[in-house]
C-alpha cells in the first residue's frame, strides 16, 4: 500500500443466498483506489462490479447478501467491520454513490430539493434551513443544471434522464466526498447526454480533489475518462492495469477477446467481427479452477484445476491467468 | 423521393402522432409527433440503417413498417401494395414476409411456450408442411442460428440473453421473410455476445438475401451492418446516406455531435470531443423550425423559424447524400 492510497480492497469475498444455494459473487478480490484518480472497473453482467460497489457502502441487500471474507480498508478503518452507525457517518458523506437508473434511485414522491437539504441534515446538522437551501442551490448550479431554484420544488419525473443524474450528482457531492462511485451512471442514457455527465464527473473530479471509482461495461468510456483499470469477470478479479497499457498490451486472454469484440466505427464495415465463443457461467455451477476456461483460447491443462493468481506482468499491471505467467521470465 | 419499381419498401411522408390524453373525459390534449413526415426507400437485400436517440421515432417507425402500429399519414409500399390498405387473409400473407427481431430476448418470447412450438408456429399459421416436416423446418433452423437440438424442448427462461436472441432470429426467419425489422436486437446483450449475434445476422442474410430495417441507437453497431443509414431526430431524418459517408462526411450538425459523443476505445485517440448541451425537446412540443436548433451550435436565425427539408446535398462528395440543414453547404465548406 503506498502513501497514495485512498481505499484498499483486500481478499474480499461476498456471497448471496439463492434458490441454488449460496453463490459467490466476487472470490477473492483485491485491488486499491489512489488519491485523485478515476479508477475503471468494467465486466460483463454477472462480473461482480456493482456487488462490489455495494459490498464497499455497505448496501449488500439484506439477508441474502453478504461479506465472507476479506477487507475494505479506508481512513484506517476496515469498512467491511464497521458498526452500522460508524457506516452511516461515511457514506454519503466520505464514500458517495451514484447510480445506473436516476429514475429508481430518486425518491419518486420528494422534491429535489427536499432530497438534496436531507444530505445536509443527515451530515451538517449544525446548518440551519436558509444555510441549507443556497448550499442545495450553490450546488444544482455547479452540477450545470439550468435554473436550479424552480428545480427545487420539482419532482424527479418532471425532469429529463440527463437531469435527474445531474441531481444525483449533485446529491452524493453535496459534502465534499473523498470518493465518487459512480455504477453506470450513463448506461441508461442517450450517447450526447453521456458525453455530458461523462464530462461533469471528471470536471467535480478535478475541482473537488477527489477519486472516482466509475464502473462500466464501456470500454470507450473506459479509454476516455479512467486513468487505471480493472478488468472483472465472473467475480473474480483478471487483469489490473494504467489505460494506455490495458488498451495497448492486454495480457488476459478475456480483456484480449473484449478489445477485440468491440464494434468501432473505423472498421471495415460487414466484416466477421471476432468474438468470445460461448457465454459466462452461471455462478451457480462454476467449474474448479479458472473461471475463463470454457471460453479462453489459451486454456491448459492446468486451467481446469487450479485457479489462477494475480502475477505481475509488466509494472503497474497484473494479470490472473496461467498462460500469461507461464510465459513470464 | 424516387418511387421506383426497384425498391421493396418505399415509406412516403409516413406520420405517426400518439394523442396525449387529458381531463375528465381523457379526450387528446396534445400529440406525440413520434414520426413526423419522413420517407425512405430500401432497395432488395439492402440493409437500412435507422440511427438516433431516445424519443427521435425510429423504433415507431419500424412498428409502422411492420404494421404493429396503423400510421397517422402517409404510404408504406411493400413491393408496391401500399399496406395501409391490406386487411385479414391479405395482411397474413404479407406478414410472412415481414417479420421483426426485438430488442428484449427477455420481454418477447413467450415464457409459457418451448422453443419448439414457439419456432413451429408460424409454419402452423400459414399452414406450411406436415407436423413431421414442421419438426424438422425446427431443427435447421435451431442449427441454422448456432442452438443446439434439444433446444427445441426448452423453455426461454432456461437459455442467456444472447441464446434467446438467437430463437428470436431464429422464429424471425422460419418462414424466409424477404424483408427482416431488427429493432435494437443487440442493446440488451453483453458486448461480447453481441459481436456474436451481429454475425450470425450478417450470415444469415449472405445466405438469405433478405432485406432490413436496422434501428439502433448504437452507431457504429449501425453502420457496421449496414449499406445506407438514416440519422433521425425528434421525429424526423435529419440526414440520409451511405455507411461510410456518413462516418467520413457528415454534414448534418446533430450527425457530427452523435459521432463525437461516441466513446473510442483508445485511449490515444486525443479528440476535440464536442459536447451538445442542453436536453432533447419533447416530441409533444417540437421545436419551430429546424427542431435541432434549440442545442445546434451553429443555429442561425433562419433556423429558428424556417424548418429545413430533406434534400439532396450536390457538394458532399457521395452521389446520393441528403440532408436536412439550412447551413449544410456552409460548415462543410467551413471544415
Amino acid at each position: 500500500m503506498n502513501a497514495g492510497t485512498l481505499l484498499t480492497v483486500e481478499n474480499l469475498s461476498v456471497s448471496f443466498e439463492t434458490e441454488a444455494g449460496r453463490v459467490r459473487a466476487v472470490d477473492r478480490l483485491s485491488f486499491e483506489v489512489r488519491h485523485g484518480e478515476v479508477l475503471g472497473l468494467v465486466g460483463e453482467s454477472g462480473c461482480g462490479k456493482s456487488v462490489t460497489a455495494l459490498s464497499i457502502m455497505r448496501l449488500l441487500p439484506k439477508p441474502s447478501g453478504r461479506i465472507d471474507s476479506g477487507r475494505i480498508l479506508f481512513g484506517g478503518r476496515d469498512l467491511a467491520a464497521l458498526p452500522p452507525e460508524a457506516m452511516r457517518s461515511i457514506r454519503g458523506r466520505r464514500i458517495a454513490m451514484i447510480f445506473q437508473e436516476p429514475m429508481t434511485a430518486l425518491n419518486p414522491v420528494h422534491t429535489i430539493g427536499r432530497q438534496l437539504g436531507e444530505v445536509y441534515g443527515l451530515h451538517h446538522p449544525e446548518m440551519d434551513r436558509p444555510a441549507v437551501t443556497a448550499a442545495s442551490l450553490a450546488m444544482l448550479k455547479k452540477v450545470g443544471i439550468p435554473d436550479p431554484a424552480q428545480r427545487m420544488g420539482q419532482y424527479p419525473h418532471q425532469i429529463s434522464g440527463g437531469m435527474r443524474q445531474r441531481v444525483m450528482i449533485a446529491i452524493a457531492l453535496a459534502c465534499g466526498p473523498d470518493l465518487l462511485i459512480a455504477d453506470e451512471p450513463t448506461t441508461a442514457l442517450d450517447v450526447t447526454i453521456q458525453a455530458q455527465i461523462l464530462e461533469l464527473i471528471t470536471t467535480m473530479q478535478q475541482q473537488n480533489d477527489m477519486s472516482v471509482m466509475l464502473i462500466t461495461h464501456d470500454l470507450g468510456v473506459i479509454a476516455e475518462t479512467c486513468q487505471r483499470v480493472c478488468v472483472m469477470y465472473a467475480g473474480t478479479l483478471v487483469e489490473n492495469a494504467n489505460v494506455a497499457t490495458l488498451f495497448d498490451r492486454p495480457a488476459h486472454p478475456y480483456t484480449r477477446g473484449l478489445l477485440d469484440s468491440i464494434v468501432r466505427l473505423g472498421n471495415r464495415r460487414k466484416t466477421k467481427l471476432p468474438t468470445i465463443a460461448g457465454m459466462v457461467p452461471s455462478l451457480a455451477e462454476l467449474p474448479p479452477g479458472c473461471r475463463f476456461q470454457n471460453r479462453c483460447p489459451r486454456v491448459m491443462d492446468i486451467c481446469r484445476n487450479v485457479a489462477p493468481s494475480l502475477v505481475a506482468v509488466g509494472p503497474e499491471h497484473m494479470a490472473s491467468c496461467h498462460a500469461v505467467e507461464k510465459e513470464l521470465p | 423521393m424516387a418511387t421506383s419499381g426497384l425498391n421493396l419498401l418505399e415509406v412516403e411522408r409516413l406520420k405517426k402522432y400518439f394523442p396525449v390524453r387529458g381531463g375528465v373525459f381523457l379526450r387528446p390534449v396534445a400529440h406525440v409527433h413520434a414520426v413526423d413526415d419522413i420517407s425512405f426507400a430500401i432497395r432488395p437485400g439492402e440493409t437500412l440503417g435507422l440511427v438516433g436517440e431516445s424519443g427521435c421515432g425510429k423504433t415507431t417507425v419500424g412498428r409502422c413498417v411492420a404494421r404493429l402500429y396503423d400510421p397517422t399519414a402517409g404510404a408504406i409500399r411493400f413491393d408496391g401494395t401500399d399496406l395501409a390498405g391490406v386487411r385479414g387473409a391479405a395482411l397474413r400473407r404479407l406478414r410472412r414476409h415481414i417479420q421483426m427481431v426485438f430488442q428484449d430476448p427477455f420481454e418477447s418470447l413467450n415464457p409459457r411456450h418451448t422453443v419448439g412450438t414457439m419456432l413451429e408456429e408460424p409454419f402452423k399459421i400459414h399452414r406450411i408442411g406436415t407436423a413431421v416436416e414442421r419438426r424438422q423446418s425446427v431443427q435447421s433452423l435451431l442449427d441454422r442460428v448456432g442452438l443446439s437440438a434439444n433446444a427445441a424442448d426448452r423453455f426461454p427462461h432456461e437459455f442467456s440473453g444472447g441464446q434467446r436472441q438467437r430463437i428470436g432470429i431464429a422464429r424471425a426467419i422460419a418462414l424466409n421473410p424477404r424483408m427482416i425489422i431488427c429493432d435494437e436486437p443487440v442493446s440488451a446483450l453483453d458486448v461480447s455476445i453481441q459481436s456474436q449475434i451481429l454475425n450470425l445476422l450478417l450470415d444469415l442474410q449472405r445466405e438469405s438475401g433478405f432485406t432490413c430495417l436496422f434501428i439502433a441507437h448504437d452507431l457504429a453497431v449501425v453502420r457496421h451492418v449496414s449499406d445506407r443509414i438514416a440519422v433521425m431526430y425528434l421525429g424526423k431524418i435529419v440526414e440520409i446516406t451511405d455507411a461510410d459517408t456518413i462516418y467520413a462526411t457528415p454534414l448534418h450538425p446533430y450527425t457530427r455531435a452523435l459521432i463525437s459523443a461516441i466513446p473510442i476505445a483508445d485511449p490515444a485517440a486525443k479528440r476535440q470531443k464536442q459536447v451538445l448541451p442542453g436536453d432533447v425537446p419533447s416530441p409533444s412540443a417540437p421545436p419551430p423550425g429546424c427542431r435541432f436548433h434549440t442545442r445546434c451550435p451553429h443555429a442561425a436565425g433562419i433556423c429558428k423559424t424556417v424548418e429545413p427539408a430533406l434534400i439532396p446535398a450536390p457538394f458532399s462528395p457521395a452521389p446520393d447524400h441528403r440532408v436536412a440543414c439550412h447551413r449544410a453547404e456552409e460548415l462543410m465548406k467551413k471544415k
